[in-house]
């Protein structure tokens, strides 16, 4: 009688164990850093997880930070399902957020029911139209488009900031930030007192609707087979280049809403740090959840949760806020080593007994 | 206005290219290397921050201490921490053979939260941001016209382009460890057959392309500026990638891509000061615009190697 490990599915309680497994591992890795700078780990973890969910206050304030992540995650989350390495989620969000504030400056004589869906459709419209050239280059010249995505974010912020120091620049403070947005175009709070806006609301249906998509849809069937194996899928007969250029658009005017989201829903105006990197994170939170649109929601909470907590983790205990990057990269690259344990289980067996595939023993 | 043809200004281009272009050639032939043997490394732009953090930080802590050679001790550090990531990047592409390219954008989100963190955790807040004195100019012609002026440079650029590319490509194409790698990229199953160990190249290499990357990185803060600042690279790892499909795998290539965007990024600085009405951002925006365009037009001879992307398993 002996342990073996043996190249078979985990358990299912195993893999819901997983997640569990990998924060506890990414927190006793990280915690060399916290003890650097001579704070407590284990009150730091305490910060970082439970102190953001003490009170309904702080609760929303996480869903608040959770609500553009929700809406960049499940864009990567999409494109990756389909094959389509969307790495240019922040450019796309950013050129969101540029056209709804565009939209929003010209509303001061519109009423909110016109003003609100104009503002959303610009910016999934805008985000959409920045993620064009990629996703052309893509299908028609077989041009990577990890590397073209990834440049057009740079090209992408230097335009906001051009704008921004050039026809938008507060005449007063001359700050970079654009004008305030019309009041009819600012998305109206789901809680009294609260930051907690129509955004939040919009990324739980986008979600849906994804679901919906890649579960119920012929066109998800497509999608995901061109992701899983792209020439099969053209053999089979799928007009690849097609379905590839769509999931590109959509991901990207996705991208372009969480943009217009947290314009309308907590600047009111643009500045050049409309994101402080929500589209890379977004690659984060697909991951985490195995860009399934129910994990993506849950790693989109987490990631908010550890983002609110970082803030008061440098507050209270003077770490670096940046303590929450090295976090969720570290959660990031454990979790994908994790996640091949669900290829093996660990069995107890006698010695010369068969293993349940029929190998024999090795 | 001064005129775009004369010589002085030609000449300061020129020398503004070679400088702009060196933390590429080192970068990009690093990536030349990981891609040849199959991987793709998109911890690039991470591992060249984390150089150009670690490189500052450890040189100005030796300078504190009094260390003469502060500047070289800054640089060993940045190589050795390029090591440290590239073999991380081996962990997860060779050992566990996940995905290349979120494990690389890992290792980029990984090396910039560490190097913000280890800056703030070093320096906490300040008015004035933390320097060096960088590595000086070298001028082997000093006092001769035109050319004098074009070759005072730092000494890491003449060993980029002196040293790194020929000796890179004579590896690549002339040595049996440059077969072994271009072997590795393409077919790792003749190469497990012939009695060699895949995983070991294929660490060896990303050990070598993270300490190059590094390199490119510490150059930027040891060399150009004496300082460290969050927007240091900039994009300048992701422009790489770009290079190295550019240039085909091919580490002579690489380095005139380098100098094509070193061009364009001088040119647009030099535009930038004569008096076009347009935000200086856009001009700023070019060198990544051009770069896109230069892949658009390479794209109908791409191949990429073999085994790119493929995780060899030994069954």
């Amino acid at each position: 009688m002996r342990w073996q490990i043996e190249r078979l599915p985990a358990p299912v309680w195993f893999r819901a164990v997983i997640p569990v497994l990998s924060i506890v591992v990414t927190f006793v890795l990280t915690s060399g850093f916290v003890l650097a700078v001579g704070a407590n780990p284990i009150e730091a973890a305490y910060y970082f997880l439970l102190d953001p969910l003490a009170n309904p206050v702080r609760l929303i304030e996480v869903l608040v930070k959770t609500t553009p992540l929700l809406l960049t995650g499940i864009a990567v989350a999409f494109a990756f399902s389909g094959g389509y390495w969307n790495i240019g989620v922040e450019g796309q969000l950013y050129m969101g957020a540029t056209a709804a504030t565009a939209i929003g400056l010209q509303m001061h004589d519109t009423p909110a029911w016109l003003a609100l869906p104009l503002i959303i459709v610009g910016g999934f419209l805008a985000g959409m139209a920045w993620a064009l050239v990629p996703a052309l280059m893509k299908v028609k010249l077989k041009i990577d488009e990890v590397v073209t995505t990834l440049l057009l974010n740079y090209v992408a912020i230097f335009i906001v900031s051009a704008i921004l120091n050039g026809p938008w620049r507060d005449p007063i403070s001359q700050w970079p930030q654009s004008p305030e947005i019309a009041a009819t175009a600012i998305f109206p709070r789901l809680i009294p007192r609260s930051r907690l806006h129509l955004g939040f609301i919009l990324a739980i249906v986008i979600i849906a609707l994804v679901w919906f998509v890649l579960n119920r849809t012929a066109f998800g069937m497509k999608m995901k087979a061109v992701g899983y194996n792209l020439e099969a899928a053209r053999f089979s007969g799928i007009r690849v280049d097609r379905t590839m250029l769509l999931v590109a658009l959509t991901s990207g005017g996705i991208a372009g809403l969480a943009g217009a989201s947290e314009v309308a829903g907590i600047h009111f105006h643009l500045i050049d740090a409309i994101s402080p990197g929500y589209g890379y994170t977004g690659i984060i939170i697909a991951t985490l959840g195995a860009l399934n649109p129910i994990g993506v929601s849950l790693a989109a909470f987490f990631i908010g949760l550890i983002d609110t907590g970082s803030q008061t983790v440098s507050r209270v205990l003077g770490v670096p806020a940046y303590l929450g990057d090295v976090l969720q990269a570290s959660l990031l690259l454990v979790t994908l080593a994790m996640l091949l344990l669900q290829g093996y289980r660990l069995t107890w067996r006698q010695r010369g007994q068969a293993p349940q595939d029929g190998r024999p023993v090795e | 206005m001064e005129s775009i043809l004369s010589v002085t200004f030609l000449a300061g281009l020129i020398a503004a290219t070679l400088r702009v272009a060196t933390p590429l050639v080192f970068a990009s032939i690093g990536e030349v290397f990981t891609e040849r043997s199959g991987i793709l490394n998109l911890g690039i732009e991470g591992i060249m921050f984390l150089g150009a953090f670690i490189g500052f930080t450890a040189a100005y802590l030796a300078n504190e201490a009094g260390l003469g050679g502060y500047l070289w001790i800054g640089l060993l550090s940045a190589i050795l921490a390029g090591i440290l990531m590239g073999l991380l990047m081996g962990f997860f592409s060779v050992s566990l053979g996940v995905n290349q390219h979120v494990a690389g954008l890992g290792i980029t989100l990984l090396c910039t939260g560490l190097s913000l963190f280890g800056f703030r955790m070093v320096f906490g807040e300040r008015a004035v941001l933390p320097s060096v004195d960088p590595f000086p100019l070298l001028s082997p012609l000093n006092g001769m016209p035109i050319l004098g002026d074009i070759l005072s440079q730092y000494l890491l650029t003449f060993i980029a382009f002196l040293i790194v590319v020929p000796l890179s490509w004579w590896l690549l194409n002339r040595t049996a460890f440059g077969l072994n790698l271009r072997s590795v990229g393409e077919n790792p199953e003749a190469v497990d057959a012939a009695g060699l160990n895949v995983f070991r190249i294929r660490y060896f290499v990303l050990a070598l392309g993270g300490a190059l990357m590094a390199i490119g990185g510490a150059f930027l803060s040891l060399a150009q500026l004496g300082a460290f600042t969050p927007g240091i690279i900039a994009g300048r790892g992701w422009v790489c990638i770009a290079l190295v499909i550019f240039a085909r795998w091919h580490p002579v290539r690489a380095a005139l891509g380098a100098l094509l965007f070193g061009g364009v990024f001088a040119l647009q600085l030099r535009l930038q000061t004569m008096g076009f009405d347009l935000p200086f951002e856009l001009f700023l925006a070019l060198p990544y615009l051009v770069t896109i365009a230069a892949l658009a037009l390479a794209s109908r001879q791409v191949s990429y190697p073999g085994a790119y992307l493929k995780p060899y398993r030994r069954e």
